[in-house]
Order: C-alpha cells, then sequence, then structure tokens
C-alpha cells in the first residue's frame, strides 16, 4: 500500500509532550535574539546607521526576522513532516495578512492619487 | 444494504496507513485542540491585518492635530517591548513546567507572566491616557483613531490573556494538571506568544515608523 | 434608562410593516402554542435547541435558512412590484423612505441569513458523515456557532416592528452610513446583528478546517475525501480568512458611529474609500464561500446519479484550491469606478477574468462525468443540469463585467444585479436546494416527493430567467440599481416581464412548501430502509437513515475514493464487529445561553441601553467561565450498548 516506514503524529504548534532538555535552551535563545533584534529595530530607526531611505525596509526585515524568531524557538514551528499542517496555515495566514495589508495600501494610495486626496 | 468495516479495526491505527499523508485517523484531542486554536489565532492576525491596513492607509491624515512624531515616547515603548518579551520567555518556561507535571514551578512562572504582562498594560494605559489628556484621544483624527483602535485591539487582547491566565491558574490549582487543563494550557501559550508576534509588527510599525 | 429606545419607535403609522410583523406574530404563536399544547418542549430542549450533534444542529441552520427565505424573497417580491407599478407619473405604494429599508433588508438577509445558513447547514450535516467520523473537532462550539447565527436574524427583524432596518444598503457605506446622514438606529441593526452572527460563522470556519484536516476515517488521506469535503475545506479556509476582515471593517464603523472616531467619516480625515476595499476584501471571498460548497453538492450529485465516479478527481480538487487563493485577489472589481486608475483595474480585472477559468474546468469536469452515464432524472440532477446552463451564463456576464471599461458602463446598474443574482441563484440557491432533496432522506428517513420538487425545479428556474433576463436588457438601457420610481415609460414591458418571474418563483416556494407537506404526510411510503436511497458512493450512505447519534459504531477503513461504492463493488459481506466504547458530547444548554445573552446585549447597543449591555456581556462571561469549569461534558457509549444498537438497527433493517 502507500505507506511510510516510520510512524509519526502531526505536531501540535507549542510545547510539545515529553520534550527533551533542548526546549529550556530553545526559549532561552529565543529571548536573546528577539531582545537583539529589538535592540537593533530602536537603534536603526532612531540614528543614522542605516542608510536613511533604506530604514522602513530595514525595518520590516528585522520585524520579519524577529517574528520568526518568536515562531521558531517561542511556538515550536518546524519544518518537519509532522509540521506540515501548521505550516501551510501560517502560509495561507501570511499570504492573506500581505494581500489585505499591501493590497489595500496600494489600493488606497492610487485611489488617493487619482481623487486627489492629500493627506489632512 | 448496510455495510459493517472491511475488516475488525483495532484501536491502533495500523502502521501501514500513510499517517503523513493523513491517512492514520482522526488525530489525538491534543492535536484537535492545538490546531484548532492555531487556525482561530491566524484568523486573529487577520483581523490585526485588516487594523494595521486601516493605520497604514490613515497614518497621516492627522486633521492639523498631533502626528506620531509629537506624541510617541519610544523609550516607554522600549520598556513595553521588553516587558511583553520577557512575558513571552516567562510564559514558555511557565508551559515547560506544565507540561513536566511541576505545578508549582507553573504557577510562579504564570505569576511572572501576569506581572509583566500587567506592566505593560499599564505603561500603554498610561501613554493613552497622556494622550487623551493632551486633546489627542482618538476622535480627533483619522490617524489617531486608527491608532488609539489598533494599538486598543491588541491591549484588550493582552487584557483578556491576563484574565485567562488567571482562571487558568485558579484551574491548575483546583484540578490539578489533567489533560484538559493542560491542553487549555497549550492554548493560552499560544495565544500569547500570538500576542507578542502582533507586538513586533506594532511597535514596528506604527511608532518606530510613526516616530519618524 | 432605556437609552433612546421609546414608544415612537413602534411604527404605528406605518401599516405595511405592522401588518407583515402583526402575520408573523400570529404565525410564531400559533405554531408556539402547539408545540406547547403537544408537550414537545422537553424533547426540543433536550434533542435540538441543547444539542451538539453536528446532525440537528445542520437542519437547524437549513430550516433558518429557508424561513429567512421567505422574509427575504417578501421583500423581493415588494421590490418587483414597486418597479412595476410606481412608473412614468405612478408612485408606487412604497415610499423611499421604506423602499430603501427593503432592499438593504432583502440583500442582508439573503447573504447573511439564508445563504450562509443553506450552505452552513449542508456542510454541518454532511462532513462528518462523509468523512467517516463521529462529529466535528468541536461540537460544542459547533452550536454556539448556531444560536449565534440565529440571533442575528432575529435581531435584523426585529427591526420591523421595533424601529427601522438601515437605508444604506447591504454594504453599508460610508458616509451614508455614519452618523450624520444616518443618525437613526438603521444602520445599528445592520452592524450589530451581522457581528454577532459574524463571531459565529468565524468559529464554524476554525471548526470544519479542522475536523476536515485533523478529523478522518483511518485510510482516509487527502486524496480520498470525496469532493464535496474539499470544497467545504476551501469554504472554510476562506471564512477564517474573510470574516475577521469584515468584522475589522464593522467594528471601525461602529467605533465612528458610537465613539466618535473618524475612519469613514467626512471630516478629520477619513477615507471612505478604504471601507469600500476592505469590505469588498471580505464580500468577494464571501461569494465563493457560498457558492464552493454548492460546488461541492454538484460533484456529488453528478456522480451519484450517473452511476460513475466524477470525472477527474484530481482536477477538480486543483481547482477548487484555485479557486480558494485567486478568491482573495480579485476584490477590487467590485469598485472598478471608484477611481484606482488603469493600471490598479487592470491587475484585478486580469484576476477577475482568470478565476473563470478553473470554475470552467469544473463544469467540463461535471459534463464529462454526466457523459455516458445513466442518469437517473431525481430532483437534484435537474437541479445540477439547471445550475450548469444558469451558472455558466451568469458567469459569462460576469467576465464580461470584469473588463474594467465594461464595468465603468454597467457598474451599480440592473445589468450587475441580473449578472450577481444570476450566479448566485444558479449557484448557490439550485446547489442548496439540490443538496437538501439529496440528503433529506438521510436527514429524516424518508425521500422528498419528486413531482413537487420537480415543479419546484421548473418554476424556480423559469421564474429565475423571467425575472432577470429583462434586467439585463434593462440594465444595457441604462436603469440604475434601487430605483423606487422608474422614469422611463418604455421599460414597463421588461418590468412587468420581470414582475412575472418573480411570481413564478414565488410559485416554486409554494411548491417546496407543498413537497414539504406532502412529504411528510405520505413519508410511510416513501421510507428509506436501506440507508442508501439513491445508490451513493460516498460514505454517509453507510449509515442508517437516519444516522445514530455517533454516525459510525467503528469508524470506516478507507481505502480508496468513493469508499462506499468500493465496498458494495466488491460485495463485501457484514463481518461480526468487534465494538469499543466511545465517548460522544453530552448535549450542552451553553450555545443558546450565549445566544440569549448575545440577542440582549445586541439589542442594547443598537438602543443605546448601557447597563444592559454591560450585564449582558458579564452574564455570556460567566456562561462561559462556567462551562470552562464543568466536568463530565462526555458521555460514554459502552460496546454492549452499541452491540445492542447496531444489531436492532442492521436485523430489523430500521433506523434505530
Amino acid at each position: 500500500m502507500d505507506g511510510d516506514d516510520r510512524v509519526f503524529d502531526d505536531r501540535t504548534p507549542g510545547v510539545e509532550e515529553y520534550e527533551s532538555t533542548a526546549s529550556y535552551l530553545s526559549y532561552t535563545a529565543g529571548l536573546g535574539l528577539a531582545v537583539l533584534l529589538t535592540i537593533v529595530s530602536f537603534v536603526v530607526a532612531q540614528t543614522n546607521l542605516l542608510w536613511p531611505p533604506g530604514i522602513p525596509v530595514g525595518l520590516i526585515v528585522l520585524a520579519f526576522a524577529q517574528i520568526g524568531v518568536h515562531l521558531v524557538f517561542f511556538l515550536h514551528i518546524g519544518t518537519g513532516p509532522d509540521h506540515t499542517n501548521n505550516v501551510i496555515a501560517l502560509a495561507f495566514g501570511v499570504f492573506i495578512v500581505f494581500l489585505v495589508i499591501v493590497g489595500s495600501v496600494w489600493i488606497i494610495a492610487n485611489l488617493n492619487w487619482n481623487m486627489m486626496d492629500i493627506p489632512r | 444494504m448496510t455495510i459493517a468495516a472491511l475488516d475488525t479495526v483495532p484501536t491502533g491505527v495500523p502502521t501501514e496507513l500513510a499517517r503523513g499523508r493523513g491517512g492514520g485517523g482522526p488525530a489525538s484531542t491534543r492535536t484537535v485542540v492545538a490546531y484548532g486554536f492555531w487556525i482561530f489565532l491566524l484568523s486573529d492576525f487577520i483581523l490585526f491585518a485588516g487594523l494595521f491596513a486601516a493605520h497604514a492607509v490613515l497614518s497621516g491624515n492627522t486633521a492639523g492635530g498631533p502626528t506620531g512624531a509629537e506624541l510617541f515616547n519610544l523609550r516607554n515603548v522600549f520598556i513595553e517591548t521588553m516587558c511583553l518579551l520577557f512575558s513571552s520567555y516567562t510564559c514558555g518556561l511557565g508551559a515547560l513546567s506544565a507540561e513536566r507535571r511541576q505545578p508549582a514551578r507553573f504557577l510562579i512562572f504564570a505569576a511572572l507572566t501576569l506581572v509583566l504582562g500587567a506592566a505593560f498594560l499599564v505603561i500603554e494605559s498610561t501613554e493613552f491616557a497622556g494622550m487623551v489628556s493632551k486633546g489627542a484621544g482618538p476622535s480627533r483624527s483619522a490617524f489617531l483613531s486608527a491608532f488609539f483602535t489598533l494599538v486598543g485591539t491588541h491591549g484588550v487582547h493582552v487584557t483578556g490573556g491576563l484574565l485567562w491566565l488567571v482562571y487558568m491558574a485558579a484551574q491548575v490549582v483546583a484540578k490539578g494538571l489533567r489533560p484538559q487543563v493542560l491542553r487549555r494550557l497549550l492554548c493560552w501559550s499560544l495565544f500569547w506568544h500570538a500576542l507578542d508576534i502582533v507586538w513586533v509588527g506594532v511597535f514596528t510599525l506604527v511608532y518606530l515608523m510613526g516616530a519618524r | 434608562m432605556l437609552g433612546r429606545l421609546s414608544w415612537a419607535a413602534i411604527p404605528l403609522d406605518q401599516p405595511l410593516p405592522l401588518y407583515a410583523m402583526g402575520v408573523v406574530g400570529i404565525v410564531i404563536l400559533i405554531v408556539l402554542g402547539i408545540v406547547t399544547v403537544k408537550g414537545w418542549w422537553p424533547y426540543l430542549w433536550r434533542e435540538w435547541i441543547t444539542s451538539v450533534d453536528h446532525k440537528r444542529i445542520g437542519v437547524m441552520y437549513v430550516i433558518l435558512g429557508l424561513v429567512m427565505l421567505l422574509r427575504g424573497y417578501s421583500d423581493a417580491i415588494m421590490m418587483r412590484s414597486q418597479q412595476a407599478i410606481a412608473i412614468g407619473d405612478a408612485q408606487g405604494y412604497l415610499p423611499p423612505d421604506h423602499y430603501d429599508q427593503i432592499f438593504s433588508a432583502h440583500g442582508t438577509i439573503m447573504i447573511f441569513f439564508v445563504a450562509m445558513p443553506l450552505v452552513i447547514g449542508l456542510m454541518n450535516f454532511v462532513v462528518p458523515l462523509q468523512l467517516g467520523v463521529h462529529d466535528v473537532a468541536f461540537p460544542t462550539l459547533n452550536s454556539v456557532s448556531f444560536w449565534l447565527t440565529a440571533t442575528g436574524a432575529l435581531l435584523v427583524n426585529v427591526s420591523l416592528v421595533i424601529g427601522s432596518f438601515s437605508r444604506a444598503t447591504w454594504w453599508g457605506y460610508p458616509p451614508l452610513s455614519e452618523l450624520t446622514f444616518s443618525p437613526d438606529e438603521g444602520v445599528d441593526y445592520y452592524l450589530w446583528p451581522l457581528q454577532i452572527s459574524g463571531i459565529g460563522t468565524l468559529l464554524t470556519g476554525v471548526n470544519f478546517v479542522t475536523t476536515i484536516l485533523k478529523l478522518r476515517a483511518p485510510g482516509m488521506i487527502y486524496f480520498r475525501m470525496p469532493v464535496f469535503c474539499w470544497t467545504a475545506l476551501a469554504a472554510n479556509m476562506l471564512i477564517v480568512a474573510a470574516f475577521p476582515v469584515l468584522t475589522a471593517t464593522f467594528a471601525m464603523l461602529l467605533l465612528d458611529r458610537y465613539l466618535g472616531m473618524h475612519f469613514f467619516t467626512n471630516d478629520a480625515g477619513g477615507n471612505q474609500m478604504m471601507y469600500a476595499n476592505l469590505f469588498w476584501a471580505w464580500g468577494h471571498p464571501e461569494v465563493y464561500i457560498l457558492v464552493l460548497p454548492a460546488f461541492g453538492v454538484f460533484s456529488e450529485v453528478a456522480a451519484t446519479f450517473s452511476g460513475k465516479g466524477l470525472f477527474s478527481y484530481r482536477s477538480m480538487v486543483l481547482a477548487t484550491l484555485g479557486i480558494c487563493i485567486l478568491a482573495f485577489m480579485v476584490w477590487l472589481h467590485h469598485f472598478f469606478t471608484m477611481g484606482a486608475g488603469a493600471d490598479v483595474n487592470a491587475v484585478f480585472g486580469i484576476m477577475s477574468s482568470i478565476i473563470a477559468v478553473p470554475t470552467g474546468a469544473k463544469i467540463f469536469n461535471w459534463l464529462f462525468t454526466l457523459f455516458r452515464g445513466r442518469i437517473v432524472f431525481t430532483t437534484p440532477i435537474l437541479f445540477l443540469i439547471g445550475f450548469m446552463i444558469t451558472f455558466v451564463l451568469g458567469g459569462l456576464t460576469g467576465v464580461l463585467l470584469a473588463v474594467p471599461p465594461v464595468d465603468f458602463v454597467l457598474h451599480n446598474s440592473a445589468f450587475l444585479v441580473a449578472h450577481f443574482h444570476h450566479v448566485i441563484i444558479g449557484g448557490v440557491v439550485f446547489g442548496a436546494l439540490a443538496g437538501i432533496n439529496y440528503w433529506f432522506p438521510k436527514a429524516f428517513g424518508f425521500t422528498l416527493d419528486e413531482r413537487w420538487g420537480k415543479a419546484s425545479f421548473w418554476c424556480w428556474l423559469i421564474g429565475f430567467y423571467l425575472a432577470f433576463m429583462p434586467l439585463y436588457v434593462l440594465g444595457l438601457m441604462g436603469m440604475t440599481r434601487r430605483m423606487q420610481h422608474i422614469p422611463d415609460p418604455s421599460w414597463r414591458p421588461l418590468l412587468l416581464v420581470a414582475e412575472l418571474g418573480a411570481i413564478v418563483v414565488f410559485l416554486g416556494i409554494l411548491c417546496q412548501i407543498a413537497q414539504l407537506y406532502v412529504s411528510i404526510r405520505t413519508r410511510e411510503q416513501r421510507r428509506d430502509l436501506t440507508g442508501d436511497p439513491w445508490n451513493g458512493r460516498t460514505l454517509e450512505w453507510s449509515t442508517s437513515s437516519p444516522p445514530p447519534a455517533y454516525n459510525f459504531a467503528v469508524l470506516p477503513r478507507v481505502e480508496t475514493i468513493d469508499a462506499f461504492w468500493e465496498v458494495k463493488r466488491k460485495g463485501l459481506t457484514p463481518v461480526e464487529e468487534v465494538y469499543e466504547t466511545i465517548e460522544m458530547p453530552r448535549n450542552s444548554p451553553i450555545g443558546f445561553v450565549i445566544a440569549f445573552f448575545a440577542t440582549f446585549t445586541g439589542f442594547a447597543l443598537i438602543w443605546h441601553i448601557w447597563w444592559i449591555v454591560i450585564l449582558g456581556l458579564l452574564a455570556a462571561a460567566v456562561t462561559v467561565l462556567v462551562f470552562g469549569w464543568s466536568e463530565n461534558r462526555q458521555h460514554e457509549i459502552s460496546a454492549n450498548e452499541m452491540a445492542q444498537l447496531e444489531r436492532a438497527r442492521l436485523g430489523l433493517g430500521r433506523p434505530a
């Protein structure tokens, strides 16, 4: 039939039962990285360390990185086959969030331009 | 015509079925509950996306009133952010304690999470009150409406999360770390981490970009 | 004390709504009276109101949808009649204020309280049975979802008697829907019920995505699920993705109206176009939420009544998922004319044309399923054929409208009205009616009368074309939508034909009522004793009609697509089962109780009665906390008990 050799079950996001000692390390590493990324964000935003016109992009990249840290180190979202459902769901969610925010900004920017709606 | 099973189905799912392709039969209650809650959280992210979109579109519409740069105190925002981040950390350690059936340690971490979360809320409400007293309340301009709604909705979620945490702590004390309580703690910790993820978006897009 | 509520809210000076509510009130009292006199309350409370069984909840959803169809349809007939009469000098019988409320209520009710409940009801009933499992992932939450939807329906209808409904169309665009131009309770009667039922719908989405992805019979890998379950998955993914956007949008409008904020106001920097943008970001996926399960119904009906498997299962699944993703990428076509410019319009116009492609693939698949099949001309298959013709034509007009320059001429004209009714009636309504006819025997143990069913089909089909084809022509002649008075007498013949169509559809609805009545009266002649009246292919037909509460005593082991058909084909003989104790959730009043408090809270919010709002919210919160503390929410069905039930069921060949 169509069997796999391994027997595994779908993982839930978040802490897994009977997880090994690696987890304390996972959380602490995640915290460290997140703190670092936060500090860097605040510094980038308020100084000229990054080329000024690039600051918005830089901040977004840092935000994505920190969200990634949260997902991996705190929520334990991985890439194994037992994570597939969680990752696909997350990808779908991210896709919709992207469409709603970027789509709205693009559409309204165009509408504002054409309707001469100056921010007031 | 009626049908019986093709042959008797034992309790354990046969290993030759492709479980990785979803043929393993119904998942465990814990998996089902956590996945369902994960889907709910994704819907919550999309709710925030709608509010983020409104904020992005309206952030320039200050109607002659105060702008973000004039109002935001980034030092407080940094402290808030650290509070929430560390509360995520203590939440995670609490979840580990719960999984290892250590209720006392769980309660300690829960208390720490509560304190840090409450600190976040105190700073945020002080900020809001200050803005309102300066005449920069949500009805002043579209930008402020969007700001208060987006950040305020996050704050409401945090408040709800803390109330839920207190309720869960009570359940742990009263019922112990039985499977049903553990499943709910899992949901709670997913919720709490998700709120921190949303906050990353908030402090980046609303405060850091808004203050420039 | 009572906020803005006063005796003036009752429309004593407006005979139409008063008479309408009088009639409805009398009918309700009669029904309640009969139930009381016959002593059915304990049974109803125990078996239906507090039920967490997906089959019961599904039936209640469908009943809600059909009852609200009567309300929504009376709005439709009133509008059609007004437009047939008020031409030239004649003023008709509906003043503009009423007419505006009627078209707003018609759209709101038909989308949110007819189409959604019908579709969700069918998914509720069928999906766990087709997946071969005992129930959905979160049965109690399912009950909450239903009762919150019912609350929304109730509150919208209360606006007939107390106060008035929104005049701001079923979209509620600002600035019309803002306080400046709609200061009274109308728009709040639109916003709050929809927010409340929106929560219910979102929870349904979460419930079914989890059920379909995590709860299936052993061996049922994704590509062995019935196509209806795939379409249900896609629709529920869209619910999870789209409804939060609606919630956020309505919340922002509510904040404007209640707390003086400025998201969409004319002053202080509000941007009304953002409302339209966000509303349709929900609105377009919504129509796919409605139509995808209808497609699923048709896939099942086509396969069953041609005696063949569905043509090209894989492409059907891929087309479904394609539609699901694309559904979220076309929403601007609802406001091409708002002024986003050529490049934005071009992108969304192209995406809107592209989304027709997977739908076209599905049509071909259904056609090829029927081709060379042994077709049995039952009511469901008539609806399928009617759907294929009607939906294709309606879809074609949609592709026309997807071309921005064409849409600039036809936006918000009668042409558009004809288009969306074309696809919604041809797709969603026909699908729901086909599904009801198809699965009715499974739900109740006897088939529906075929003659009345076919009569209702022909009335719906003919009535639909009579009612809406003239509107295409009228749209091209310049008639806009929502006209309370018709200025051009040359439109009269077409409007009269449309009115005739509305009457014929009404006859179709009467045929459905007759069908129900006759079927119930003659049910013994049409008992479904085998559980498989149509020689079906999927697992729901392997249970008794109606199935026992637990659906399957032993979860079936699935090895192919169309699992039940395979079993029949192989001619397997029943084997003595080894039963095991299963746990099923207990019934719970929590859904009803939360909805009860939500009704009062919603009403109080509409009328600004703050103390009731606070009490209602507190009561709902306490209910949740108490429920969360409760134990013993499952009950066991022991192996012996199941053995007895199953032997009784199999032995006598009658439903347990």
